[in-house]
C-alpha cells in the first residue's frame, strides 16, 4: 500500500474513480505514512485521521452508487496550511495566541475542498501568522526539510511543502504573501503556485498583509497543481477582492504544455533577478533551464525591471504596516488567548499579546506602527506605495516584450536550521525574487529545476494577472524534460 | 470589544524624533532608539520586556536602515498603489443568509457571561 503515497494526485484520482483502489485505502496509506515519518519532519500540527477516513468513505460510497465524482480530485488526500479556518479542526496560524482555537466556520478554500470530495488529512506547520521564510518562527517547533533534516524547508508554508516532499500528501494548500508558497516549493523540490491576486478567495484565511496575501496550490507535479487550482479558484462573494471572472483554464494548459512544444512563446529573463547575491549552483541551474526552454522552441529575451531592486524595501514597509493593523484583532476579548485576567483591558491586551506573539510578529508590528506614524508615513509607507506602482509598471513593460518572465525562485538553496533566525534582514533576503509578484498582484510559480550540492533549486515562472494558463503551459513543458526530484527516505 | 489599537495619525507622538527629510538627496539616515521602540510597543499594546527592547532596538535599526532605500527612488509624480487590483464599491445582493449562532460566536471566547463576551474593565474607577 505504501506505493500509493508515491503516486501523483491525477493518478490517484484515476484509480479511485475507476474503483481500482478505494479513497479510504488511499487516505489510510497517507495517514500511515504520516505516522511513520512525521516525527522526523514535523510537517503537521494536527492530523485529522477520523475526519479524513470519514470523508474518503463518503467518496467511495458515492462512486459505488454510480454517482459521478464531485470533482477530478475527489478522494485525493491534501495537507492544509494551518492558516485557513476549519470548523472541525484547530486553527492556530502557528501562533500561541490561537492555541486550541476552533473556528466557528470554514474558510471558502476549506469549503471548496470539502465540496470537491478532497480528503483533508490535517493542518500543516507554518511561520507564525505566515511571517517568516523558514518555518522556524512557528510557535510549535521547526519543520525539517526532507532533503536534509538539518535544513529548513522554507517558509512560511514549510509544513505544506515538506509534507509533499516526504510523500505524506500528494497535494497541499499554501499562502503566498511574499513568496511563502514558491520559496518552500523551491527548497523542497516541489511545485508551488501563487495565483493572481484575487484568484483564490481569502475568506477564512487568517490575514497577514491583506493587499498581498494569496492562497494557492502546492503539489509534486504541474498538472496536480493545476487540478487543485481549478478546485479552489474562482469568485467568492464573501471576499470583496476576489476576481469576478472565470478561473483560467490551467488544467488544459498543463496538458498542452506536457507536449513539450513552446514554439512561438517568448520567455523574458529579468536582468535584475540573478547574478550577484545568487548562489553559483542556483544560477547554473537557472542557466541550464533557459537552454532547455530554448530547446523546447521558446525564444529567450532579456528584459529589465529597474525598480525590482527596491521591491524588498517597499515590501518590508507595506507588509508590517498592514500586519500592525490586521493583528490588532488579537485583543484577548472575543477569542484566543487571554492572560492577566482581572487587570484593565489595556493591561490584559498588552500582556496577552506579549505572551501570545513570537519575536518576528512583534518586530513587524512595531515596524509597521513606526512606518504608519505621523511624520514618518509619507517617507516610509507612502513612498513604498509609490515604489509599488513603479514595480507594476516594470511588469507591464516586461510583459509587453515576453509572454512569461523567469528567474531563480530563490537566491540560495535551503539553509541550515538556526542560520538566520536571529538575523531578520538576512532572512528577508530569501524573498528577493518572489516579492515583486506580490506587490504587483500578478501570478508566479516555482517548478523544480534540479539539484545543487544535493539540494533542490526552483525555477520561477511569472505571468501577467490572470495569465496563469501560459505560465502552467511553460511549467509543464519544462517539467516534461526532467525526471521528478525524489527526496531521500526520511527517518522518524 | 475594548479599547482600540491607536496608531498616531495626527500630531507626532511624544518622544519620537523629527522625521528625516531630503528624500531625493540620498538614503534616509534612519535610526531608531530603544525609547522609541518602547513607545511604539506601548502604542501597539505589546508589553515587551527589557531584554526584548535591547534586541529589537538593534534589529529594527538595521531593518529601517535597509528599507529606507525606498527614499532613493524619485517618485514625486507617481501615484501610490494601495492595492494591486483597483476595485471600488463591490456590492453583493442584500439578502438574508445564515450567520453564526450566539453559541458559535461565543465558542472561542476567553470568558463569557449571560450570552455575551465578558471583558476586563475598560473605563477607570472614577469614570
Amino acid at each position: 500500500m505504501s506505493d500509493l503515497t508515491r503516486l501523483t494526485a491525477a493518478d490517484l484520482a484515476a484509480k479511485i474513480h475507476s474503483r481500482e483502489v478505494s479513497a479510504v485505502e488511499v487516505a489510510q496509506a497517507h495517514l500511515d505514512r504520516i505516522a511513520a515519518v512525521d516525527g522526523g519532519v514535523h510537517a503537521f500540527l494536527h492530523v485529522a485521521s477520523d475526519a479524513a477516513l470519514a470523508s474518503a468513505a463518503l467518496v467511495d460510497d458515492s462512486i459505488a452508487a454510480g454517482t459521478a465524482p464531485a470533482s477530478p480530485l475527489a478522494g485525493v488526500p491534501l495537507a492544509l496550511k494551518d492558516v485557513f479556518t476549519t470548523a472541525d479542526m484547530p486553527t492556530t496560524a502557528g501562533s500561541r495566541i490561537l492555541e486550541g482555537w476552533r473556528p466557528p466556520y470554514d474558510a471558502t478554500v476549506t469549503a471548496r475542498l470539502r465540496a470537491a470530495g478532497v480528503t483533508i488529512l490535517g493542518k500543516t506547520n507554518m511561520d507564525e501568522f505566515a511571517m517568516g521564510s523558514s518555518t522556524e518562527y512557528s510557535a510549535y517547533g521547526v519543520t525539517r526539510n526532507p532533503w536534509d533534516p538539518s535544513r529548513v524547508p522554507g517558509g512560511s508554508g514549510g509544513g505544506s511543502a515538506a509534507a509533499l516532499a516526504a510523500f505524506e500528501a500528494p497535494l497541499a494548500i499554501g499562502t503566498d504573501t511574499g513568496g511563502s508558497i514558491r520559496q518552500p516549493a523551491a527548497f523542497t523540490g516541489t511545485v508551488g503556485v501563487k495565483p493572481t491576486y484575487g484568484g483564490v478567495s481569502r475568506y477564512g484565511l487568517i490575514a497577514c498583509a491583506s493587499s498581498l496575501d494569496q492562497g494557492g496550490p502546492c503539489a509534486r507535479t504541474v498538472l496536480d497543481a493545476a487540478l487543485l487550482h481549478e478546485v479552489i479558484g474562482g469568485h467568492d462573494p464573501l471576499d470583496s477582492t476576489s476576481i469576478d471572472s472565470p478561473v483560467p483554464s490551467v488544467v488544459a494548459a498543463a496538458r498542452q504544455g506536457a507536449d513539450g512544444d513552446l514554439s512561438g512563446l517568448r520567455v523574458g529573463v529579468v536582468r535584475e533577478l540573478g547574478g550577484e547575491g545568487y548562489q553559483p549552483g542556483v544560477q547554473a541551474s537557472f542557466d541550464a533551464a533557459l537552454r532547455q526552454l530554448e530547446k523546447l522552441g521558446a525564444e529567450v529575451v532579456e528584459v529589465s525591471c529597474p525598480h525590482f531592486e527596491y521591491g524588498l524595501a517597499a515590501y518590508y514597509l507595506i507588509l508590517p504596516s498592514e500586519v500592525s493593523s490586521n493583528l490588532a484583532r488579537f485583543d484577548a476579548m472575543r477569542y484566543g488567548l487571554r492572560v492577566d485576567e482581572g487587570a484593565s483591558a489595556e493591561a490584559v491586551m498588552a500582556a496577552t499579546r506579549e505572551a501570545g506573539f513570537g519575536p518576528e510578529v512583534k518586530r513587524r508590528i512595531i515596524l509597521g506602527t513606526y512606518a504608519l506614524s505621523s511624520g514618518y508615513y509619507d517617507a516610509y509607507y507612502g513612498q513604498a506605495q509609490k515604489v509599488r506602482t513603479l514595480i507594476s509598471r516594470d511588469f507591464a513593460a516586461a510583459f509587453a516584450q515576453a509572454d512569461v518572465l523567469v528567474s531563480p525562485a530563490t537566491p540560495t538553496t535551503a539553509f541550515p536550521i538556526g542560520d538566520k533566525v536571529d538575523d531578520p534582514l538576512a532572512m528577508y533576503l530569501n524573498d528577493l525574487a518572489t516579492i515583486p509578484t506580490n506587490l504587483a498582484g500578478t501570478a508566479a510559480m516555482s517548478v523544480p529545476s534540479g539539484l545543487s550540492d544535493g539540494l533542490p533549486v526552483g525555477l520561477q515562472i511569472m505571468a501577467p494577472a490572470l495569465g496563469e494558463a501560459v505560465m502552467y503551459r511553460v511549467a509543464a513543458a519544462y517539467e516534461s524534460t526532467r525526471e521528478p526530484l525524489v527526496a531521500p527516505e526520511v527517518s522518524a | 470589544m475594548g479599547t482600540r489599537l491607536d496608531v498616531p495619525t495626527a500630531g507626532r507622538a511624544p518622544g519620537v524624533a523629527a522625521p528625516v527629510i531630503h528624500l531625493l538627496e540620498g538614503p534616509l539616515s534612519a535610526a531608531i532608539t530603544r525609547d522609541e521602540v518602547a513607545h511604539l510597543a506601548r502604542l501597539a499594546r505589546l508589553a515587551v520586556t527589557d531584554a526584548e527592547l535591547d534586541v529589537f532596538a538593534g534589529q529594527l535599526d538595521v531593518i529601517l536602515g535597509s528599507v529606507a532605500r525606498v527614499g532613493e527612488v524619485a517618485a514625486d509624480d507617481i501615484p501610490p498603489t494601495s492595492h494591486a487590483v483597483p476595485l471600488e464599491n463591490v456590492y453583493r445582493p442584500d439578502e438574508l443568509r445564515p450567520g453564526l449562532s450566539q453559541e458559535q460566536a461565543l465558542s472561542g471566547a476567553p470568558a463569557s457571561e449571560d450570552g455575551r463576551f465578558r471583558v476586563p474593565q475598560i473605563l477607570g474607577e472614577e469614570a
